[in-house]
């Protein structure tokens, strides 16, 4: 749930390479490491900048960019996607080792964490070899220390030949080694290292290659992995080699009659592309494991048994599901019940100021159409949506942070993984899924943390049927006029919370039947492997997520939806005092739309919301209230009793509010997803998709219900 | 007294060390990277609510895998008393 500026940004993915260097002798830094290692606190200590981070792999699923200054010299910090390896096996891996390797960064930082050097270690010596300035950072020295892992820094910088530093990312003083390291690191003239030693016919044919490499590729990337990456025919490569050599470097003869020596080379010792690759990577995880046992002592058996206690429960066979369907009605019912009075009292404020505008303009003597128009058709939408939107926000986004924080997301994909198994998915789609919670824009570019390109999109295309936070406040406001009472008690905002806990389930299980449905239809094909890591629970930043939470999320989720809300209100009131022929626009567009709705069990009036409500789904409520306000009868809807009184009288029974529970569920994607969509997927095709999927399964849904109601009654 | 066997068959909390990745292409480099090469200790930590995937303990970092792709890592669990390396010490249950 990624849910910044930053994440949903429409140029993400296409300004990897875009550095903002405000002087020419800014120094770029490249931040890199193993997912989940405190990369982003990093980023976000030096930089000031409020990244979002989250306690699961892969959650810098776009490259960011800061800056900041030390020594009185200006860094430009390119904070890069989590990976493992830089073998480039999927696109972050690619983007990581693309940025490295021709970004030109002056010093590439490697973030590894305490507890797990020895997996992280693999990720820095393949750094040292493709950068030219590599400074280690080991991060999380605190809860390595807790764990009895003691680490030899200078003994370490000692074998690997860089400067190592160790920090604690939460305490911000902690960095100011790093940001020394990094100084003095680009300080120094850059050279390449060879930090592992491969199997005897490796180094031979690497040495065959490299009289040529050295001589054509200059100071810009290292010869001895340029001829790794040769001997691999690594196909990943080919364009950057070409932009970066010229087009003449990979058809030159030398290097061609160069390679036939070391293809036969190779053949001769019995070594495949396969056998080359184990044996590559075999070198590097060896090697880290040698310089690991130099350096790290454990005091105390690293992993005991009882860390994994948390997740016997949370995980466990018996009560991993329901502890899972627990929490969130839990969250559920904390942001009903607490959103109850702060919304009302918003309100009751917000409208009593609806008020004294009103004085104002009758003060200022002004057109009475100008009062309608800036009083009742704009600022009374603005304030509904704020009103309503605000409470229920402020109060689910941290308390989901705080989820976040905690990593029980990645349990999440743990534990639904099989049910996606079985639909031929990844159980990394429980991760977008849960990230569409928020906002469905952010779970899809979420998405990028699957590797298989089906899986991806089948996670693409089933995302937004999950209602988003914007579509939260319609669910509940029907939820509380209809079913549960008006009345503010416990009992009420229990019930309400459980009955969004049953819709959300079938948003849920929607989910699961459509990827299913398109994994034998439209995609076919066959799962790909599946490795998640379960990083350790962490204990929240309970302070920094409530202002991560409230200034990133909220505000920006609510001014998004006021931005929408101004025009929405303007053209919902011209609609409704323009008329032809004595009916007004609204009610014209209304009765064309009136057929169709009614099959559905809507009305005319509902279906122009949605309709209208394209931009931001927050104002699909506020749009019916004026509607059906401008059509006559004056009433403050700020209470749900006054909305079910309204509501009643304009035709609304159990049924239509069923009906739009479902619709609001399955409907079109909001434009902003639908945006985010067409930039990851890359093809309209799949947009339009992605688009007519949930509406044809809301319609379809829609008429099966109003046709059943009808049948039964009958 | 040892005997072998894949990966999935490992139940929670036996501890075991790999013998070979019998699959090729981009699952095997998966493996590889996560540090899973010959040799590698391994121990199980439980299974998810539906049996699969599993959690696994490599190299100090929690890893879920499928049943179908554990299938593809050979293994042989040690006797319980075998546990002579130093470093097992460190993963000791």
């Amino acid at each position: 749930m990624g849910l910044t500026s930053h994440s949903t940004g429409i140029r993400a993915m296409d300004s990897q390479f875009d550095i903002q260097k405000q002087h020419a002798e800014d120094k770029v830094i490249a931040l890199a490491g193993n997912p989940n290692v405190g990369k982003s606190t990093i980023f976000n200590s030096l930089t000031g900048m409020k990244q979002h981070t989250g306690n699961w792999p892969g959650k810098t699923v776009a490259s960011a960019q800061g800056r900041y200054e030390a020594h009185g010299q200006s860094y430009v910090l390119v904070d890069l996607p989590g990976t493992y390896s830089l073998m480039a096996h999927s696109v972050e891996e690619e983007i990581a080792r693309n940025f490295l390797c021709f970004g030109e960064p002056d010093v590439a930082v490697v973030v590894c964490d305490a507890s797990c050097l020895e997996r992280n270690l693999n990720l820095v010596l393949q750094t040292i070899e493709i950068a030219s300035r590599t400074v280690l950072c080991i991060n999380l020295m605190d809860e390595a220390e807790k764990k009895g892992i003691r680490i030899s820094p200078d003994v370490l910088s000692q074998r690997l030949g860089i400067p190592v530093v160790t920090t604690i990312a939460r305490k911000k003083t902690s960095l100011n080694a790093l940001t020394d390291a990094v100084w003095r690191a680009s300080q120094v003239s850059d050279s390449w290292k060879s930090p592992v030693t491969y199997p005897k016919p490796i180094e031979e044919a690497i040495s065959l290659l490299l009289p040529f490499l050295q001589e054509k590729t200059g100071s810009r990337l290292n010869p001895r992995w340029l001829a790794l990456r040769l001997l691999d025919s690594d196909a990943s490569l080919a364009e950057e080699l070409t932009a970066c050599l010229g087009h003449s470097f990979l058809e030159n003869s030398r290097l061609k009659s160069a390679l036939t020596q070391t293809s036969n080379l190779l053949a001769r010792y019995d070594i495949d592309s396969d056998t080359f690759r184990d044996m590559v990577t075999s070198s590097f995880i060896l090697r880290a494991e040698e310089l690991c046992k130099e350096t790290v002592i454990y005091e105390r058996p690293v992993y005991q048994f009882r860390d994994w206690k948390l997740d016997r429960i949370l995980t466990g066979r018996l009560l991993g599901y329901p502890a899972m369907i627990l929490l969130l009605a839990f969250l559920l019912w904390l942001t009903i019940a607490g959103a109850n009075y702060p919304s009302q009292a918003l309100s009751a404020i917000l409208f009593w100021f609806q008020d004294r505008l009103t004085e104002l303009f009758h003060f200022l003597h002004a057109p009475s159409w100008l009062h309608d128009l800036l009083v009742l058709g704009v600022y009374r939408v603005v304030a509904w949506v704020v009103a309503v939107m605000l409470p229920p926000m402020a109060i689910f986004f941290p308390l989901f942070t705080l989820l976040e924080d905690i990593g029980y997301l990645p349990r999440l994909a743990y534990n639904l993984d099989k049910p996606f198994q079985c639909c031929q998915a990844c159980g990394k789609q429980a991760l977008c899924m849960a990230m569409g919670f928020g906002c469905n824009a952010a779970g899809v570019t979420g998405c990028r943390i699957i590797d298989s390109p089906r899986e991806r999109l089948l996670a693409i295309l089933t995302n937004s049927f999950v209602p988003c936070n914007g579509r939260f406040p319609t669910l509940i406001a029907l939820i509380t006029v209809f079913f549960t009472g008006i009345s503010a008690g416990f009992k009420a905002s229990f019930l309400s919370a459980l009955l969004l806990t049953l819709i959300l389930l079938l948003g849920i299980g929607m989910t699961f039947v459509v990827t299913w449905a398109l994994s034998v239809t439209l995609l076919r094909g066959i799962p790909s492997a599946f490795t998640l890591e379960l990083p350790p629970y962490r204990k929240p930043q309970v302070g920094s997520v409530l202002v991560r939470s409230v200034f990133d999320r909220t505000l920006f989720v609510l001014g998004r939806a006021v931005a929408v809300a101004v025009p929405a209100g303007f053209l919902i009131w011209f609609m409704a005092n323009i008329s032809v022929n004595g009916t007004s626009l609204l009610q014209g567009c209304a009765s064309l739309l009136d057929p169709p709705a009614r099959l559905m069990g809507l009305d005319g009036v509902i279906l122009i919301a949605f309709v209208l409500g394209f931009p931001a789904n927050e104002i699909v409520m506020p749009i019916i209230f004026m509607a059906y306000l401008a059509q006559g009868s004056l009433i403050d809807p700020g209470s749900p009793a006054a909305m079910k009184l309204l509501l009643l009288s304009h035709g609304w029974t159990l049924q239509t509010a069923v009906s739009m529970i479902l619709f609001s569920l399955f409907h079109w994607p909001c434009s902003t997803t639908l945006l985010t969509i067409h930039k990851e997927t890359g093809s309209l095709r799949w947009t339009v998709i992605a688009a007519l999927l949930p509406t044809s399964v809301g319609v379809l849904l829609c008429i099966l219900f109003t046709g059943i109601c009808r049948l039964l009654s009958l | 007294m040892e005997y072998f066997c894949n990966l999935s068959q490992l139940s929670p909390g036996q501890y075991a060390v790999v013998r070979q990745i019998l699959t090729t292409g981009a699952i095997r480099r998966r493996f590889l990277d996560l540090g899973i090469i010959e040799d590698t200790e391994i121990i199980c930590l439980g299974k998810s609510p539906m049996g699969d995937p599993g959690a696994y303990l490599i190299r100090g970092a929690v890893i879920a895998i499928r049943a179908k792709d554990c299938r593809q890592i050979l293994v042989h669990i040690p006797a319980a008393d075998g546990r002579e390396s130093d470093s097992s010490a460190a993963f000791a249950g």
